[in-house]
């Protein structure tokens, strides 16, 4: 028997859906073996990494508290992907997002109350998560910067600037001396819904859709798609490339923002030096996984990743797998990912070797 | 008497969805000019490229003086014998022509030994080209004199052209034939590809005309006229372009004055004081060799380069600092060369690529959203209008043929009914009975009143078109005239570059024409 590759007509619609499918039990079968060679309970860990958090309902909360953030991140980033624009400083405006609403929360912590100033920390997040991303989009349009690196080095600015708030001046003054901030009022912090988890989760769904409604059928969606898929015809089109990494990078900087807003004021509760987490570089495999697609990243991407990150954890717990183990897992599922996507623009071909085909 | 030199005997090649070639015989004597004749698709580049090797048959036989022969690979094709000129050059720009053909050459030879060869073959085929010039500064009859030379130091017995002169002036052409006419008369085959029936009518003994893969018909050019053999290639009886009697034209419409423009890239031509007007229902035709500022015309013209406002006046509104989508707000339609990837997406639906250009004028937008029903009709209404083959509006634009994509982007633009509309080479690729469709539709939308610029290598084409012309050389542009005023050898001369001297030879159009502008 041979297999042979064998070019489609069209592209094929189902595999676009159906291989990250594939490329998920490939990752199971292949980690199984791994893990096994290696003298570990292969096919357990395989099961607890993909599919217990899945079927466990104690675990769904954890799941939509990982899922959430990485959603509203990857979102916001297929937006300058689609328009290949390669915002790669998510964490960076992650980052910056939480601080500037950490700012309003700090400034707003002696009053006794105040419906307005949860939405305040929030704008304020999104509005600094948009403003660092701009400098990328400043220098790419001035400049020609390329914004991948320009986006990359200020994640590390941010982070920096982070230590040395939670060093010096945004310290907690009843702290102990740990450098962290105060815990936030409660009016400063995410309601929680029982079941659910914060606010956050479904909110983030909420904006998936949107930003699905704007993609799929606004004409803005509609430039973004042409300047990616074929400069020349955007321009042709009547559409400006200026204006395009513009408002992509500035839209999937205040996304990143805003999850780090709803980070600090959700599960962490203040700003703290360990606020990055790297939900920023994850979301990049979260976008590709989704197909840069909003409903894709939500269901493929991140629920696929809040899982391996849930079963990680309690793989660690239960079966001693090394805390690495998560990051194999998530790296093979890039490289399966990357490997099946052939299977939409080709077809396999199974034939006999002696005879040719009819 | 001798073997035929290359013999098909039912040579089938199947891709997926099509047919290429379905059991083609035919037979090309030594010393034989054989045209290969057939519209866009019929399946004559997938014959040649499994002559020349590149690709393979899936059933039947090539015979070469006589023996059933496979040909692996091209390198094994030019061992046999068998050359290839194809269509697009590949040839380094920065490098001499010694150089390029020394790359493109299967042996070693040292550059004494092959420029002493290269001057011989010049010499006995009454070739001139100077081994030492540098490619980027010679013309496209040039470049491809390279291609030629190089393909005869291998003394072939048998040379393919593929749509030789697609690129070349008259007289290049007039050079051209010559120097096939002196290699055949040398006992070597020439295979030639071309859909201009009028220069196979002119060069060629014998001709096989395909249709949709199937050898449909032989013929002796010579004894055919023009319209026999186009009827022979899509099956039917052709249409004439029925223009109006009496037509009168209007006031000038479109007028250009004094557009220049710095060329950007190292090959980009500089635009240099371009002037002209059109008046409504009128069809100006550029005629031009490729590469002499067509495209940064049409692009100025169109307002995907923004210039000076004055330059460009339509209705005496200056738009000429205006950019394309504030351009077709005002009424103005264009259509680029290329068409994957500038004219449509490739990746988008029909639909979508309706919206591209036409979402202002046929109402596709509602506040920002777009009425993916109305863009659906519209893309519906240009497949039926221009009897697109495609399955619908859902269809992917990279999924039609050249010239069915072609009639799509045509039709959209045409039916948007703009006041100006530019287009560059309207039927390039299309067949014989698509181009005369076209054709109709450009004819049609001038008697309403539209102002038309065409710009286009085909003479042909501007002849049937045209009720003025203009020649487009070095990024100039020649005064228009009425269109009865040109003869087919001034438009030449013109078109080499040469303004207004009567007494020039032939010979003169194969001066680098484009060497001023490429200079560093």
């Amino acid at each position: 028997m041979l297999i042979e590759l064998e070019k489609r007509k069209e592209p094929s619609k189902a595999m676009v859906y159906l291989t990250p499918l594939i490329a998920v039990g490939l990752t199971m079968v292949v980690g199984a073996l791994i893990f096994s060679a290696l003298g570990y309970e292969g096919a357990r860990a395989a099961w607890a990494m993909f599919v217990a958090p899945l079927v466990d309902p104690g675990k769904w909360e954890d799941l939509g508290l990982k899922a959430a953030p990485l959603v509203m991140i990857a979102v916001g980033l297929s937006i300058g992907f689609r328009a290949n624009v390669w915002n790669i400083g998510a964490e960076g405006q992650y980052v910056v997002g939480g601080l500037a609403g950490t700012g309003v929360a700090l400034a707003t912590w002696h009053l006794d109350g105040g419906w307005w100033v949860l939405p305040l920390m929030c704008l304020a997040g999104a509005v600094a998560g948009a403003a660092y991303a701009a400098i990328p989009a400043i220098l790419r349009t001035r400049l020609n910067v390329s914004e991948i690196l320009s986006s990359l080095m200020l994640t590390y600015v941010a982070i920096q600037l982070l230590y040395w708030l939670m060093n010096g001046p945004w310290k907690d003054p009843e702290g102990f001396n740990f450098p962290q901030s105060r815990l936030f009022q409660d009016f400063q912090t995410l309601p929680f819904i029982s079941g659910v988890g914060y606010l956050n989760v479904p909110l983030s769904l909420v904006i998936a859709l949107a930003v699905w409604f704007v993609m799929a059928r606004t004409t803005f969606g509609f430039q973004i798609r042409t300047v990616g898929a074929a400069p020349q015809a955007a321009r042709y089109g009547g559409f400006s490339q200026e204006r395009t990494v513009w408002w992509s990078l500035v839209i999937g900087g205040a996304l990143a923002g805003l999850a780090g807003i709803f980070e600090a004021a959700g599960p962490f509760g203040q700003m703290v030096p360990q606020f990055p987490t790297g939900y920023g570089f994850t979301a990049i495999i979260v976008a590709f996984l989704g197909r840069l697609h909003p409903i894709g990243i939500v269901i493929l991407g991140g629920l696929v990743l809040a899982v391996t990150y849930v079963g990680g954890e309690s793989a660690q717990a239960t079966l001693g797998l090394p805390s690495s183990a998560t990051g194999v897992f998530q790296a093979m599922l890039l490289f399966f990912l990357l490997a099946t996507d052939i299977l939409i623009t080709h077809r396999l071909k199974w034939r006999r070797s002696a005879e040719g085909s009819a | 008497m001798s073997e035929d030199r290359l013999e098909l005997r039912g040579v089938t090649k199947a891709f997926p969805g099509v047919l290429a070639n379905d059991h083609v015989s035919f037979a090309v004597r030594p010393g034989a000019i054989h045209a290969l004749l057939g519209e866009n698709g019929a399946g004559k580049s997938t014959l040649v490229k499994m002559i020349y090797g590149v690709l393979h048959p899936d059933e039947g036989e090539i015979r070469f003086d006589g023996k059933p022969v496979t040909i692996p690979n091209p390198k094994a094709a030019r061992a046999m014998g068998i050359g290839m000129v194809f269509q697009h050059f590949s040839l380094f720009e920065a490098l001499s022509v010694l150089e390029n053909i020394a790359l493109g050459l299967d042996e070693r030879l040292s550059p004494a030994d092959l420029e002493r060869r290269i001057r011989e073959v010049l010499a006995r085929y009454g070739l001139t080209l100077d081994p030492h010039r540098t490619v980027a500064t010679l013309s496209v009859g040039e470049r491809q004199r390279i291609e030629i030379v190089r393909a005869l130091l291998l003394d072939p017995k048998l040379l393919i052209m593929d749509e030789p002169t697609s690129v070349l002036t008259p007289q290049e052409v007039t050079q051209l034939f010559e120097t096939l006419r002196a290699l055949a008369a040398s006992g070597c085959s020439i295979l030639y590809i071309s859909h201009k029936l009028h220069e196979i009518k002119a060069l060629c003994d014998k001709a096989t005309i395909l249709r949709g893969g199937k050898v449909v018909g032989d013929c002796v050019p010579a004894e055919e006229s023009s319209r026999s053999m186009a009827e022979m290639m899509i099956g039917g009886s052709l249409r004439d372009i029925k223009k109006a009697a009496g037509r009168t034209l209007g006031a000038p419409k479109f007028v250009v004055e004094g557009l220049s423009l710095e060329g950007t890239g190292d090959f980009d031509v500089a635009l240099k004081g371009i002037g002209f007007s059109v008046g409504a229902g009128e069809i100006l035709g550029i005629a031009g060799v490729a590469g002499n500022g067509q495209n940064e015309l049409v692009l100025a013209l169109s307002g995907e380069t923004p210039g000076e406002a004055a330059a460009v006046r339509l209705d005496g509104t200056p738009i000429g600092a205006l950019r394309i989508g504030e351009r077709r707000r005002l009424g103005l339609a264009a259509v680029p060369e290329e068409r994957n990837g500038h004219a449509a997406v490739p990746g988008f639906s029909l639909a979508d690529n309706a919206v591209l250009t036409a979402r202002g004028r046929k109402g596709l937008v509602n506040r920002g959203v777009i009425a993916a029903g109305k863009a659906a009709g519209y893309a519906e209404e240009v497949i039926r209008a221009f009897a697109v083959k495609a399955t619908g509006p859902a269809a992917t634009a990279g999924s039609l043929s050249g010239g069915n994509l072609q009639k799509f982007i045509m039709g959209r633009e045409v039916l948007q009914v703009p006041e100006i509309l530019i287009v560059s080479q309207p039927t390039w690729g299309v067949d014989a009975g698509a181009a005369a469709a076209i054709h109709q539709a450009l004819v049609d939308l001038a008697a309403r009143g539209s102002a038309i610029v065409v710009v286009s290598q085909d003479l042909d084409e501007l002849f049937a078109l045209s009720d003025s012309l203009a020649v487009i050389n070095e990024g100039r542009l020649s005064p228009k005239r009425p269109i009865a005023d040109f003869s087919l050898e001034e438009i030449g001369l013109l078109m080499g570059g040469v303004h207004g001297e009567a007494d020039q030879g032939a010979h003169v159009a194969a001066a680098p024409v484009v060497e001023a502008s490429h200079a560093h």
